[in-house]
């Protein structure tokens, strides 16, 4: 039995291997400088990707500065005083939204975006993204938070410390590197979603520094051109999932390697 | 009588640590042998050498020699799960599978392939409890949950599955730790009782259990066996002053 | 508690629940927002919706059959692929593999999760399509061919390209889960079935028995991605809404046919019958994800009653 175990690992490696030499391969042979810094162009006459990855950077940091912030508080908030039914519905909210698709996020965006300003932006783009974020962050916050020992918390209580002083100085400081990698694992996974930036972003085929206009996206022009007709925009396909695979695969490992040295 | 496990030179690491120093031992056949001694000092794991389940944790080494029945248990080609069937193991807290109370007991019958029947498997079932003095207590919700037991049932749910595949040693390691005096009470009855037919090698923390259960005593301290004799002669002229010390409290 | 608050502690205390409360309002303000604009379409054809088959944005007839039987049986599909190979593969991971090997090998299962949605599209086009059209297809057919299942033109593109790409997509989670609750069964599980002279394999079945809630919640786990799985299968399932027998045959699933026309659904009524079906998916992945939830969290209450025993 042990060989049929043994087969069904090596099988899911396999395909991890094909699929991550496909992007190698057929990525590498398309890329080039220009094409990472132009705007697309007419079929036939070259162009880049430069606006979508700019347009990625600037929704995922405004994602970022959005979620984060509340998904930390909220994790803060789920392990330190999180033991009420407000704290186990939050938490089970949590749990569920993550598992909801990220479609669904961008449709409630469209909703309450879109719809009133009668237009896509990158702001409804980068909230999208956001609303995918805070859960996650609040889940593994809390996580990190749970595992900073109680006598270090009560040695800080002993002292005279007030609870927000115990949380803030001696708790949070504990399990930052714990937050950090969290908080980097889910820009990774933000920066990899499509769906919820399909129709509240939408796509620009210009450089556009501002949200209230819609904005480029990696993952939107890679499904554009992955499914468009032309051998040409197949190929501008796979160089931009280079980039964008890269970037991920990145991140997986940098977090892999920081948390490996703990234990 | 004959003795049924011979210990010679025995030897146990994990990885560089040495857990057991050159033990040689003779357990007698139809006895009950007490293993005592302060924490740490290899009881568990010598009586874990016996049935070698020490074989699932990487890293253990093992010298010397271990006989059964005067086999040699670690030689390359003997048979673990036969030699698991034929030294049964009752663990310090009562593990039972997530199945019936009846399954439970039939568990190692079935996998053994020992049963004729179902009318057998039932009657082995039947006898195993009986042995382990539950069959009263649970005879009439046999197809319950085995978690619906209080724990000293649990505990001899457990021994009376270790009954049910007919081992001629059992191996028992602080059965009784977790469990109130009463349920205590009644393991130590039964250890008793079932020495007429076994073997067992008991492992325990309290003094006065070893006394009252085991015909022989084997000290252990910091993985060396110091002394073992027949237990009223441990408990009342033990031969090592370290003995001595450990029994009378001054130390452990 | 009250005695020992200061100001300082109240107003630290209520940013961080203004910041928990958020979740809870977001959840909601989805369900109202979405509930408010589909109710066009729920006025006009009320259940009708669920259970007709037709599709014709152009002439206002809209019938959510085709996308909720393609949501389900695609979904179908990679659950019967990807269970089985999960379970081996955590199975291996925990039980089997030395810690040496079973380590990079998660880290290198986990990275299949880490891959976006869109790049398995990608990828799912030019090589898994070409591979079903040209190789796996054709020997499903010859062999298989009676079955109305394997019937029908060969494109690679459609219902059996959309399940096994989601196969995919789905065997990290479920391993991933499968693996957490395997490793919380006791070892004095397993030394007991050891002692009792079970060899390692049954030994594995005793722990499996023990794991068996949180298994199904697992598959549940999977079974909830699987149904909302957005952009691979939108590029490889053909997106045409129609129920037919063969696997082979172009598809349509709830989450495909919002990504695919969401942005041009400007008509008012197009429009609230896309986001009804986003409320359809929303409160049936919501339902499915809670329950797993449920049924992870049971295993662990299970093997707490065992080692508190």
């Amino acid at each position: 039995m042990t060989m049929l175990t043994a087969l069904c690992a090596i099988f899911a490696i396999t395909i991890l291997v094909i699929i991550l030499a496909y992007i190698a391969v057929r990525g590498v042979s398309a890329i080039n400088i220009e094409f990472l810094i132009d705007t697309p162009k007419p079929v036939g006459e070259g162009g880049g990707i430069g606006n979508a990855i700019l347009g990625s950077a600037l929704m995922t940091l405004l994602a970022t500065a959005i979620g984060l912030p509340i998904g930390i508080g909220a994790g803060v908030y789920l392990a330190e005083f999180g033991d009420n039914w407000f704290g186990n519905t939050v938490r089970f909210l949590s749990d569920t939204l993550i598992g909801v698709p990220s479609i669904i996020v961008g449709i409630f965006v469209y909703t309450i975006v879109v719809l009133p300003m009668s237009r896509q932006s990158g702001f409804a783009g980068a909230l999208s993204l956001a609303i995918i974020m805070i859960p996650i962050v609040a889940r593994t916050t809390e996580e990190m938070i749970r595992l900073v020992p109680k006598s270090m918390r009560e040695g800080a209580l002993a002292l005279g410390a007030p609870q927000w002083r115990v949380t803030w100085n001696i708790v949070m400081p504990a399990a930052a590197s714990g937050i950090a990698t969290g908080a980097m694992l889910s820009i990774a996974r933000i920066s990899g979603e499509t769906a919820p930036l399909l129709f509240t972003a939408l796509n620009s085929r210009f450089y556009n520094y501002f949200f209230d206009q819609p904005m480029a996206s990696l993952t939107v022009q890679i499904y554009n051109y992955a499914t468009g007709p032309f051998e040409i925009e197949h190929q501008m396909a796979w160089a931009a999932t280079l980039i964008l695979v890269g970037l991920i695969l990145f991140i997986n490992i940098v977090v892999r390697f920081l948390t490996k040295k703990k234990y | 009588m004959g003795n049924k496990i011979t210990v010679k030179n025995l030897n146990f690491f994990y990885g560089k640590d040495q857990a057991l120093f050159d033990i040689s031992l003779k357990i007698p056949e139809r006895e009950v042998m007490a293993f005592v001694g302060p924490s740490g000092c290899g009881k568990s794991t010598f009586l874990r050498v016996l049935n070698r389940m020490n074989d699932t944790i990487p890293y253990a080494r093992i010298e010397g020699e271990v006989k059964i029945d005067g086999k040699d248990i670690y030689k390359a080609k003997t048979d673990v799960v036969a030699l698991r069937r034929m030294v049964g193991m009752v663990f310090q807290k009562s593990n039972p599978f997530p199945k019936s109370i009846f399954d439970n007991v039939a568990y190692g019958i079935r996998i053994n392939r020992m049963h004729s029947s179902k009318k057998d498997l039932a009657d082995r079932v039947e006898k195993a409890l009986k042995d382990a003095a539950l069959w009263d207590e649970v005879k009439d919700r046999l197809p319950t949950s085995a978690f619906g037991l209080s724990g000293g049932q649990q505990q001899r749910l457990c021994i009376a599955r270790a009954l049910a595949v007919q081992p001629e040693v059992i191996l028992m390691d602080e059965p009784a730790s977790a469990l109130d005096p009463i349920a205590t009470q009644k393991i130590e009855e039964l250890v008793v009782e079932l020495k007429k037919d076994y073997t067992i090698v008991i492992v325990t923390h309290n003094m006065q259990q070893a006394a009252r259960i085991s015909d022989r005593t084997a000290f252990f301290m910091l993985g060396k066996l110091i002394e073992v004799n027949p237990t009223e002669k441990m408990f009342t002229n033990p031969d090592d002053k370290l003995t001595e010390d450990y029994i009378t409290g001054r130390f452990g | 508690m009250a005695k020992t608050g200061t100001f300082a502690d109240s107003l630290f205390k209520g940013i961080l629940t203004v910041f928990a409360g958020t979740i809870i309002l977001v959840v909601i303000a989805m369900i109202v927002m979405m509930f408010w604009n589909s109710l066009p379409t729920i006025k006009e054809f009320g259940l009708g919706f669920l259970i007709g088959s037709d599709w014709q944005p152009a002439s206002d007839v809209y019938g959510a059959l085709p996308f909720i039987y393609g949501t389900i049986v695609s979904s179908v599909i990679a659950l019967i692929l990807a269970v089985p190979v999960s379970l081996g593969i955590a199975i291996f991971l925990v039980e089997q593999a030395p810690r040496s090997i079973a380590s990079p090998i998660a880290f290198m299962v986990e990275l299949l999760a880490a891959i976006p949605s869109v790049v398995y599209g990608l990828w799912g086009i030019f090589v898994l399509a070409p591979f079903i059209r040209n190789y796996l297809g054709p020997f499903l057919q010859d062999y298989l061919g009676w079955l109305p299942l394997f019937q029908g033109r060969l494109t690679g593109i459609g219902m059996l390209t959309g399940g096994v790409i989601m196969a995919i997509m789905v065997t990290p989670i479920i391993t991933a889960v499968v693996r957490d609750v395997l490793e919380v069964v006791p070892t004095s599980q397993r030394d007991a079935a050891l002692a009792l002279g079970a060899t390692k394999w049954e030994t594995t079945l005793i722990v499996l028995e023990n794991a068996s809630s949180g298994i199904a919640g697992a598959v549940v786990l999977g079974l909830g991605r699987a149904l909302g799985e957005t952009m691979a299968v939108t590029m490889v399932i053909g997106n045409a809404p129609q129920i037919s027998a063969s696997l082979f045959e172009p598809a349509y699933t709830i989450a495909s046919v919002l990504a695919a026309n969401f942005a041009e659904a400007t008509d008012r009524l197009y429009l609230s019958a896309l986001i009804e079906m986003g409320l359809v998916l929303f409160l049936v992945t919501f339902v499915v994800n809670a329950a797993a939830k449920v049924l992870v969290m049971g295993v662990a209450k299970g093997t707490n009653a065992a080692r508190q025993a």
